[in-house]
Order: C-alpha cells, then sequence, then structure tokens
C-alpha cells in the first residue's frame, strides 16, 4: 500500500511536482500516466527516497518515507527510469549484488534468484556479461534485480520503454501476475493501451498535477467519452507528449 | 506471501559493494594494466634506464682512452707524450676543428701553434687552444679530462723550472684549496633520486584512477547510481566500501612499485660512483607506513573530483590535472634547498617527501617527524572523506541526466 499525500518538488522556478496525492493497493495495479515531463518520474522519485519532497507525505505500508527512508526502500521494489546494469557482472551477478545490499542470506538469494530467472524467462542469459545485452534483456534483468528481496510494493517507472511487442507483451503478463500474488504495483507510462489494458486505477498527471484519479470506466463516465484515448484528451487538455 | 523485510547485518553492506567493485574491476583489462603494470613498473623501469645511461657514460669517460684530434702535434712532443700518459689518444688533425666540434665528430679539438717551440725554449707563455661546444653535455667530461692533464703538465713544467732557478715551487702557489666534501655515499644518491617520492605518489594515483571515475562518473553515465541508491543502505556505507575498493587498488600499486624498486635497486650501479642505496625491506615499509594515510586522502580526493564530473571523459581530464598536483612539492624540494621545518611534516605530501627523502639519505625518521607526517595526512584524509560524504549526499548526484 502506498500513500501520497500533497507531493511538491521544484527545481528552481519548475514546479515540477506541484500538489500530487493518490493511493496505490494492495492486490491493483495502479497506472500513473501522463505526458512527457508531466512529472512522473520526479513523484516516483519521491517515493522511493531518491528525493527529498518540499511539501507533503509519503506512506509504505504506514511507514513515513521521511522518518525511515531505509524501511520504505526495504519494501519497495523499483525500476527506475535510469536502469543501468554493471556491464561486467553476469546478470545473475547482478541481481546477487542488490539481494547481498538487501542483507538476505546467501540460501534465500538462491531461490528467489532462480524464482525470477524462470519468471522471468531469462535462463539463457543468466549466466553471461550484460555486456551488449538487448533493451529486453536488459529491461529484464533490472527488473530481477529490482524484485529479488520479494517486496510487497513494486514501482516501475516505464517499464515498456523501448521494449518490442513481444517483450511487452511478456512484461504485462508478469505485472498481472504481481497483482495476482497480492502486491500493490505502480507503474508510470505516457502509453494510453497499456495503462488501459493492465489498470484497475489510473491516475492521470499534467503540469505536476492530478487532474483525474479513478477506475477506467468511471473515467469514461465522468468525461462522456467512449474510449479512454477520448477520455484523457478530454482531461489533460491536449493529445501532446501522448502515445496511442 | 511476502515475508518481513529482513534487517541486514550493519557490516555486511560496506563489505558487499567492496566485493563488487574489487570483482568488477579485476575484470575490467584497462583498469588491471593502470593498476598493476604501467602504473607501478613505469617508474622503476624509467629510473633504472636513465641511471644505467648516465654513469655508464660517465664512468666509461673517465676510464676509457679518449681520443683527441692533434692539431700541430710535431710541435710539441712532450707535452703529447705527457697527455698520452693521461689516457688521451692523440688523433690526427682535422681541417675544420670547429665545424667537427660542432657536428659531435669530436668532443674536443687540441690546436697547438708552430711557433709553441720557440716561445717554450724562450721561456716565454705559450698558448694552446681546447675548441669545444659547452652546449653539447655529453663533451663535458671530456673537455674537463683534458683540461686537467693540461694544467697538471703547465704545473709540474713551471715547478721544474723554479727549482733550477733556485726556488721552491711553493713561491708560486701561495695558495691551496683543501677540499672536505661532507657527503656520505647515501646522500649522494639523494640528489639522482629526488623525484622517488612522485612516483610513489603517482603509483597511488594510477591504481585507485580508473575506480574513482567508475565509482561515481561512470557509475552515473551508465544510469546503474540511481538503482543502486534504491536499497535500504545509507548512501555513506556504499561510499566507503566504495572508497575502499579504490584504496585497496591504491595499496597493491604501491606494493607492487615497493617490491620492483627493490629488485631493481640491486642493477643499479650505485657504488661505482660512490654512492649507497637502499632500496630493501626496511625502506620499503617505511614508505608504505608513510604513504597509508595519502593512499586514503588521494581516493577520497579522486573520489571527490570525479562526483563533480557530468561523464567518464570529463572525470579522466579533471583527474588528470588532479595527478600534476603531486609533482609540486618534488619539484619544489628539488629545486629550492630549503631547510625542513617541523610544521612541513605535517604537511600531506610534503610530509611524505621529506621522510623519504631522509630515509634515502640514511638519516632515519624521529618519531616526532613520523607522527606529525602519520597525523597531518590522516587528518586531511578524514576531512576529504567527510567532504565527499557531503557531496554524495547531494539529490543532484544520482541523477542521470
Amino acid at each position: 500500500m502506498i500513500e501520497v499525500s500533497d507531493l511538491h518538488k521544484a527545481f528552481g522556478a519548475v514546479k515540477a511536482v506541484d500538489g500530487v496525492s493518490f493511493s496505490a493497493r494492495d492486490g491493483e495495479i495502479t497506472g500513473l500516466l501522463g505526458p512527457n515531463g508531466a512529472g512522473k518520474t520526479t513523484a516516483l522519485r519521491m517515493l522511493y527516497t531518491l528525493m527529498a519532497p518540499d511539501r507533503g507525505q509519503v506512506l509504505v505500508d504506514g511507514i513515513d518515507a521521511a522518518r525511515d527512508p531505509l524501511g520504505v526502500r526495504r519494501r519497495l521494489g523499483v525500476l527506475p527510469d535510469a536502469r543501468g546494469l554493471y556491464k561486467r557482472l553476469t546478470a545473475s551477478e547482478n541481481i546477487d549484488y542488490f539481494a547481498r545490499l538487501h542483507g538476505m542470506s546467501e540460501a534465500l538469494l538462491t531461490t528467489r534468484r532462480a524464482t525470477l530467472i524462470e519468471a522471468l524467462g531469462m535462463a539463457d542469459i543468466a549466466n553471461r556479461r550484460t555486456e551488449g545485452f538487448s533493451q529486453g534483456q536488459r529491461v529484464k534483468t533490472a527488473i530481477a534485480r529490482a524484485l529479488v528481496h520479494d517486496p510487497h510494493n513494486v514501482i516501475l517507472d516505464e517499464p515498456t520503454n523501448g521494449l518490442d511487442v513481444m517483450a511487452t507483451r511478456a512484461l504485462r503478463q508478469f505485472m498481472a501476475g504481481l497483482k495476482a500474488e497480492g502486491r500493490c504495483v505502480l507503474f508510470s507510462s505516457h502509453i494510453m493501451q497499456e495503462v488501459a489494458a493492465l489498470c484497475d486505477r489510473i491516475v492521470v498527471i499534467a503540469r505536476g498535477r492530478v487532474v483525474a484519479d479513478d477506475t477506467p470506466q468511471a473515467l469514461l463516465a465522468r468525461t462522456g467519452t467512449n474510449t479512454l484515448e477520448d477520455a484523457f484528451v478530454s482531461l489533460i487538455g491536449s493529445d501532446e507528449g501522448l502515445a496511442a | 506471501m511476502t515475508t518481513e523485510p529482513p534487517q541486514p547485518p550493519r557490516s555486511r553492506a560496506f563489505l558487499t559493494v567492496f566485493l563488487k567493485e574489487v570483482r568488477e574491476n579485476l575484470r575490467d583489462r584497462r583498469t588491471l594494466i593502470s593498476a598493476f603494470l604501467t602504473g607501478p613498473l613505469l617508474g622503476p623501469l624509467l629510473l633504472v634506464m636513465l641511471l644505467n645511461i648516465t654513469l655508464t657514460r660517465e664512468l666509461d669517460k673517465a676510464e676509457k682512452p679518449l681520443p683527441v684530434p692533434v692539431i700541430g702535434a710535431e710541435y710539441a712532443p712532450n707535452l703529447i707524450a705527457a697527455l698520452k700518459a693521461g689516457g688521451v689518444v692523440p688523433k690526427p688533425p682535422l681541417a675544420d676543428p670547429e665545424r667537427a666540434v660542432r657536428r659531435q665528430d669530436a668532443d674536443v679539438v687540441l690546436r697547438i701553434d708552430a711557433d709553441y717551440g720557440n716561445a717554450w725554449r724562450a721561456g716565454e707563455p705559450v698558448q694552446v687552444a681546447l675548441i669545444y661546444d659547452s652546449s653539447q653535455r655529453d663533451a663535458s667530461t671530456a673537455v674537463a679530462r683534458v683540461t686537467r692533464l693540461l694544467e697538471n703538465y703547465a704545473r709540474q713544467q713551471g715547478a721544474m723550472r723554479l727549482l733550477a732557478r733556485g726556488l721552491s715551487p711553493n713561491t708560486a702557489w701561495p695558495l691551496k684549496v683543501a677540499r672536505r666534501d661532507q657527503a656520505t655515499p647515501q646522500s649522494r644518491a639523494v640528489l639522482m633520486f629526488a623525484m622517488l617520492p612522485y612516483f610513489f605518489v603517482i603509483t597511488i594515483f594510477m591504481g585507485g584512477m580508473y575506480l574513482a571515475i567508475d565509482l561515481t562518473a561512470g557509475e552515473r553515465e551508465r544510469q546503474s547510481l540511481e538503482p543502486l541508491f534504491a536499497n535500504p543502505v545509507p548512501r555513506w556505507k556504499i561510499l566507503a566500501g566504495k572508497l575502499a575498493a579504490i584504496s585497496a587498488f591504491s595499496t597493491v600499486s604501491l606494493l607492487i612499485t615497493l617490491l620492483a624498486f627493490a629488485a631493481v635497486g640491486r642493477f643499479i650501479p650505485a657504488a661505482k660512483l660512490g654512492m649507497e642505496l637502499d632500496l630493501g625491506l626496511h625502506f620499503a615499509s617505511f614508505v608504505l607506513l608513510l604513504m597509508l594515510p595519502l593512499v586514503l586522502l588521494l581516493s577520497a580526493l579522486q573520489s571527490m573530483v570525479a562526483a563533480f564530473a557530468k561523464s567518464y571523459r570529463e572525470a579522466q581530464t579533471y583527474l588528470s590535472l588532479l595527478m600534476l598536483v603531486p609533482i609540486i612539492p618534488s619539484l619544489v624540494l628539488a629545486i629550492l634547498p630549503i631547510k625542513p621545518q617541523p610544521w612541513m611534516y605535517a604537511v600531506p605530501l610534503l610530509g611524505q617527501n621529506l621522510g623519504i627523502m631522509q630515509l634515502l639519505r640514511g638519516d632515519g625518521i624521529s618519531a616526532l617527524q613520523l607522527g606529525l607526517c602519520l597525523g597531518g595526512s590522516l587528518a586531511a584524509a578524514v576531512i576529504a572523506v567527510w567532504v565527499t560524504v557531503q557531496l554524495y549526499r547531494s539529490e543532484r548526484l544520482a541523477i542521470s541526466a
């Protein structure tokens, strides 16, 4: 469970996040939709405590991010916008590094790694050095590394960015699996199709503010439109920066 | 479904970061070559080559037969005989001695005028000319040697003339200079080894440089710093692990170079020049002790500078500039003959420099000097680490774009 209330963050004169509040519930997939530059990444960065908000509160499973950032990070699995791997380490070694930073025992690490390699279908690349990996192989490794400690809450920043159709489909199935396991899944996207296909709840962000926070059906009803695409355009005021 | 997240044991994050950095960098050929090959071995190799070339050349010239073209040798057979006794081999005259000297065909040419014999017999002063080019450093030994032989001959002949007139030769030499050189065989070696401390510093620098770049600027450039900081580990612990990895590589580089100098010290023909050189175990262990705080200081400084850079390449440029800083104390001490004051030992780099030179001179280091040197550098290292930690806490550090 992730609860965000009244988040603010400014870089100089630019208000990147200007009063964002929403919740992401357990056993649901919550989509953060907004055009490029709407403030999605900045909002997520405050969630996983990379940045401190100028104002507002972040609660993860009831833990205040400002008071106990390490406690929050322990409960989060994060795929940030930046997903660089260590190219001189193998995929497995990349995963192990993060597992050990989480303080996992070697025995637990081994089983969790095996589970994730199986679930993400990356057995063929597990023992290869990550130098020269394709975009899809990189994302798989980064996700395995982010989820190795079996986090209850999962944050994915634009997870399908740069993936081909097959990889995108596999990733969506994987996210559905996380939801089925009862986890709280929060992901950002600027692709409407993806959000529409996956989300139980959609939080629409534009210019640093939340302009809508509802189920896909309720959004359609509220805007009086037939398709989600029309609903988003009506909410955001333009279709600039969105992809179908 | 999900278990309660385990509390990580305190020391493990540090060790995890350290081991990962070491493993990753051991797989990088460029880092390995710089840290364990070129960095530590360049200094000893350069020194040995330079010393061997200079020493053998000087020694050769002092002992070997010296060929000297002589113009007008037939006018002064006695003088030529005296020169021959001193090891000079007279050669046939040259048509254009000035040009030959400038073109380094000959180091020095001796010219005796045709009226030498007449003037000599009349008891008048005679002149002989040495033609040489003082801008040819190579020739100076030969010139000095011929000059000395000529002057000895002149003095000897002068003394004999005085004796023939019933005077003591001492009347012509009212003053004699006695030289009492207080240099020990070891202190003579110091002049040649003034740059040795700089080699050690450079080695430490090269050993850690690629790691320092990779651990901050490199990690940011390949966008892995943000995921790393999403882990439940305080940033200062991550930094501590990284600094430890840089220091470990630097220390190994230093050890390799010390071993290399110890091995190579045996091949330096120091004794032939009346020098004594101890680059052995005693010397090595003292240098290691003096340098340890500097290892930490330099790894923090390198990480700090690299953290300011936006890219790998930029960091490389900054660090090459930083590498020039340690040359300053070595240069100052080589050019300005200053008498060391106690406070100087507390200045990082300068203190190490003075200490190493004292070890080379065979003077040893007093406990106070050692304490000042270690304490001063350690204090500077602590400050540098603290500043780097502050830098590491900034929000902007992690963000790649």
